[in-house]
């Protein structure tokens, strides 16, 4: 037994060591480095963004401009930004990786824009949407939203419709509090009033004393930011459970507040909310009903949401941005071909804004409507190119 | 053996060979065997004095705390935003930590000793969550949810800049952690040291001998305070960022997992849980980012089942065992 | 005034739910000294026992709610004599080592098997909605809540008070040497109140997915809160717990009603001053 074993085991590694070193001189390697949440309470965000982006790998193969694309996966583990960066270094340092991506939550991209800026690596932020994250390093890119980019049109949206008093309640952490604050001054500015503004815990809210006031204050409107997950069924029961709802109160919200989740908890209470987004899981294009199938197809029937088409666009942008520069992956020509970049993509027409390096995309004003017997998103509006008013 | 007490304090205290190889090991191994490993190593020392700040006080003084990060977060948000607004020298930004930690420590200290158990638990737990609350509530000052913007290191004496391959960092995380240790090693075997001990294993036989007891608690407490302080603010400077989480809870539980992984009471235990801890969970989350911390469960549970003193105190049975052998 | 009253019948209703995951730690913690923080994860595995049977073989809610207490129970026995029963003896912190190296192990498990998405279940039509009672609306899932609780309160009261059993429990928790002397086998009652109380936290992780919702983090996130339950209440008190969680779902309701600003700060001030003069508890004798 021995005997045979040691020559087959010799061969065998003999020939993986020179099927290895052909392979390595006829082709190209280029490693990306993900730093994602794969644990923990943002464990399932992060497991829709690396959906998006293994869909679009399967879709389009895992070879571009000649080089092989590899990725190399490492978790966050949550909210932590020593961590994040620790891990983009390691990235860099031990890995050798050539672009940077991933970066779900907003604390954790800004460290690694440090990474980024120091390393001069091409970095894709695929989720996290506070605006500065992309001014903290010249060579990071953004393919989600920014929360200015959605609630700043919105707002202003909302007070051309001849809405007057609008009473606000978001969660009181980073993207709630300025998504809030962009509609409120975008809202104000065009004429209206805020009477009122609450912000909700971030773990576990019971909704209802908080809806409750909303009751008693009885405003024309109110505005809610929630983040997606558990939260926009329970608020949805919360609000059903004590009576607000678009028959007395004219009620709008970031997409995330009409998810199908919520849609079904609320039941036919819903109708009439709108809400702003820039992903439609249900728009009806070609490119968007393809893409839905194929990430359902692979998925367990599960809907892509916007962390998905984050992670999905964003792989685009990698593929497009090696095939402009040939395969050349230093972060100066890599963020060069990126600006001015424009795509369509599931969620519409997009593009890299060549001045701020963030996304430019259309932001889609929906109503819950019937549809095939159901409540849904309908778009009844858009407005098209919007950037981010603050960058 | 003598019965002069000096003289068993300072044969308990004598230097082992293994301690002398452990640190030389510590110097060497990243620098010349590791280099890619240096951020890692960094934070490894980091917590490493974290970890001891938390041993000071459970493994010697019996304060069991799940809050201990509060004072780590106080110490990185500190300097931190010492160094946010323009003053970015990192050692006097570390003794500012420290004084801040360590005020913080004194106060809360004097409604830590009064208390035992699972109320300490609790009450210790209630402070680290009411400190997130209040630093999300000043977001003026500490960043809020986004985090701390703007910290800038400077060079350490004016010299070596702490870049992404971490050279600087690791020497100063090492050689801060170094000096935190001695500190604490020459302490432990102090009569004060000493007295700690007596204290958590019979405060009213010590209270009968006329120790203050609540005094030395609160000293302790006070120390270990401005200690994890220092070991957050070395955090805020090497990565240059503060978030929410270093005051959390999580943080809290994970570094008392780590202590007592490696075993309460004995320093080394402290550094031995952290370096396990965070290696292990460096090397499976890399093997495997979606479900690594299955493994790190079930390695906790091996531990407690076949090494109930901790992974060093069952390092030490084994070179009893062959010692005598 | 009617609004008010809704309001806090929505803590009651959220206290009556903590209550019933709390309980089973309260009564094994004073008895052994067991420090499990393991407690949440088998709220857990009530959960996605009911999940599984409601989302994904088509069972009526209802209907899955004994099964979770049963599951659960039967689970946290299995583990108790193949786990936890060797651990007793090792000291607190190597309990709490142990027992958050089993969350660990049960999260990433529910997150392989059921993935990491945030599960609901289908509510039968009785309890959706409200109930009106003159003005005041009272939601029907939560003055279910609120029954159900009420009914295994008495249950376990009944239980513990008038029974050859519950005599047995509350003799270990008083003073397990003693019982011991007297010739209970405390290791047997303490494994099947272990199994018991885990078993009331399956079927309170079972009835929570409609309140806080299902995902494999339920276990750690739980926890803090049952703790605070554990403590406030006194160890080994069942009506300290009643009470305790009562105290806290009415508290931190209505503090985020009356002072929005303040929102999840109140609940710890208010257990770190009642902790600070009342270490033992609103029940507790030790």
């Amino acid at each position: 037994m021995k005997r045979t074993f040691v020559p087959v085991l010799a061969t065998t590694a003999l020939l993986t060591v020179t099927l290895a070193s052909t392979s390595a001189l006829a082709q190209k390697t280029v490693k990306i480095g993900v730093t994602n949440v794969y644990s923990g309470q943002f464990a399932d965000p992060g497991a829709q963004l690396d959906a998006g982006i293994k869909l679009y790998m399967q879709l389009h193969g895992d070879t571009v401009a000649g080089a092989k694309i590899q990725i190399i996966r490492r978790d966050v583990g949550g909210i932590a930004p020593p961590v994040a960066k620790r891990l983009a270094e390691e990235l860099v340092v031990r890995e050798r990786v050539d672009i940077l991506a991933g970066n779900l939550l907003t604390p954790n991209a800004l460290a690694v824009a440090g990474v980024s800026k120091d390393a001069e690596k091409f970095t894709v932020v695929m989720n996290a949407a506070t605006p500065i994250i992309t001014t903290k390093s010249p060579y990071m890119v953004r393919t989600s939203l920014t929360t200015s980019q959605l609630n700043h049109h919105f707002g202003e949206w909302v007070a051309k419709q001849g809405v007057k008093n609008v009473y606000t309640m978001v969660t009181n952490y980073g993207p709630g509090t300025s998504s809030g604050k962009s509609f409120e001054d975008a809202f104000k500015k065009k004429g209206g009033k805020v009477v009122g503004a609450d912000k909700t815990p971030v773990v576990n809210p019971d909704f209802s004393p908080f809806v409750q006031r909303v009751a008693e204050a009885k405003p024309e409107a109110l505005y809610v930011w929630v983040p997606g997950g558990t939260q926009p069924p329970a608020l949805g029961k919360a609000l059903a459970e004590r009576g607000v709802t678009p028959a007395n109160t004219k009620i709008f919200g970031q997409g995330e507040l009409t998810d199908d989740a919520a849609l079904e908890a609320m039941g036919k209470v819903a109708l009439g909310i709108i809400t702003a987004y820039h992903y439609n899981v249900h728009r009806d294009t070609p490119l968007n009903t393809r893409f839905v199938k194929a990430y359902r197809a692979a998925n367990n029937g599960r809907d892509p949401d916007i962390y998905s088409i984050g992670g999905y666009d964003g792989m685009h942008l990698i593929y497009e941005v090696l095939k402009k520069t040939g395969g050349n992956t230093s972060g100066k020509a890599m963020i060069e071909a990126a600006k001015g970049m424009s795509w369509e993509s599931p969620r519409g027409m997009m593009s890299i804004d060549p001045r701020t390096r963030d996304v430019v995309q259309t932001v889609w004003i929906r109503e819950v409507k019937m549809k095939d017997g159901k409540p849904a998103n309908i778009i009844i509006d858009h407005i098209d190119n919007a950037k981010d008013p603050d960058l | 053996m003598s019965t002069d007490p000096h003289l068993w304090l300072r044969h308990k205290a004598r230097v082992s060979p293994y301690e002398v190889a452990f640190w030389i090991a510590a110097l060497i191994v990243p620098y010349v065997l590791l280099p890619k490993y240096l951020a890692l190593a960094s934070q490894i020392a980091i917590m490493a004095t974290f970890c001891i700040s938390l041993d000071l006080i459970l493994g010697y003084a019996g304060i069991i705390s799940l809050g201990h990060a509060a004072f780590f977060g106080i110490g990185a948000y500190a300097a931190g935003i010492l160094s946010a607004r323009g003053w970015g020298e990192p050692l006097s930004g570390l003794l500012f930590a420290a004084v801040v930690a360590g005020l913080a420590g004194w106060i809360i200290g004097f409604m830590i000793v009064r208390v035992q158990h699972l109320a300490l638990l609790m009450i210790t737990l209630g402070l680290s969550f009411l400190a997130v609350e209040v630093a999300n509530t000043f977001d003026g000052l500490t960043g809020g949810a986004d985090g701390l913007l703007g910290i800038d290191t400077w060079k350490l004496f004016g010299i070596w800049k702490f870049s992404i391959w971490g050279h600087t960092s690791y020497a100063y995380a090492l050689g801060v952690s170094f000096l935190i240790f001695l500190l604490c090693r020459r302490l432990v075997h102090s009569p004060f040291g000493l007295t700690l001990e007596a204290i958590r294993e019979n405060p009213q036989r010590t209270t009968a001998i006329g120790v203050a007891n609540r005094r030395h608690l609160q000293w302790v407490f006070t120390l270990s305070s401005s200690i994890a302080g220092i070991a957050g603010a070395m955090l805020a400077q090497t990565t240059k960022t503060v978030s929410l989480e270093s005051l959390g809870f999580q943080n809290s539980a994970e570094i008392a997992v780590m202590l007592i992984l490696g075993g309460t009471g004995r320093l080394y235990g402290a550094i031995v849980g952290t370096i396990i801890f965070m290696v292990a969970r460096d090397q499976l989350s890399g093997m495997n980012p979606k479900y690594w911390y299955f493994w790190i469960g079930i390695l906790l549970m091996m531990v407690v089942l076949f090494m109930p003193r901790g992974i060093l105190g069952a390092m030490q049975r084994l070179a009893a065992k062959m010692s005598r052998s | 005034m009617s609004q008010l009253l809704a309001v806090m019948f929505d803590g009651v209703a959220f206290g009556m739910l903590l209550f019933l995951i709390s309980v089973g730690l309260s009564v094994t913690l004073g008895m052994m000294n067991f420090t499990n923080l393991a407690h949440g994860a088998f709220a857990m595995v009530g959960g996605y026992v009911t999940f599984a049977l409601a989302s994904l073989a088509g069972w009526p809610f209802l209907a899955t709610l004994p099964v979770a207490f049963l599951a659960t129970m039967a689970i946290a026995a299995v583990f108790e004599r193949l786990l936890f029963r060797y651990i007793y003896e090792t000291g607190e912190l190597n309990q709490v080592l142990f027992t958050i190296g089993f969350v660990f192990t049960a999260s990433a498990t529910a997150a392989y098997v059921f993935g990491t998405v945030h599960q609901s279940v289908d509510m039968p039509a009785v309890l959706t909605g409200f109930i009106e009672l003159g003005e005041i609306k009272l939601p029907s899932y939560r003055l279910f809540l609120v029954a159900i609780a009420l009914v295994i309160t008495v249950g376990v009261v009944y239980g513990l008070e008038h029974t050859r059993f519950g005599a047995m429990v509350r003799a270990s928790v008083d003073n397990q040497k003693v019982a011991r002397g007297l010739g209970l086998n405390v290791n047997r009652i303490f494994a099947l109140t272990f199994a018991l109380g885990s078993g009331l936290a399956g079927l309170g992780g079972a009835l929570a997915i409609e309140v806080l919702g299902l995902d494999p983090s339920f276990g750690f996130h739980i926890l803090v809160l049952v703790l605070i339950v554990v403590a406030l209440g006194g160890l080994g008190s069942v009506w300290g717990s009643f009470v305790a969680a009562l105290c806290l779902g009415v508290f931190d309701v209505g503090g985020k009603y009356f002072v929005p600003e303040l929102g999840s700060f109140l609940i710890y001030l208010f257990m770190v001053a009642l902790l600070f003069f009342r270490p033992q508890g609103l029940f507790g004798k030790r």
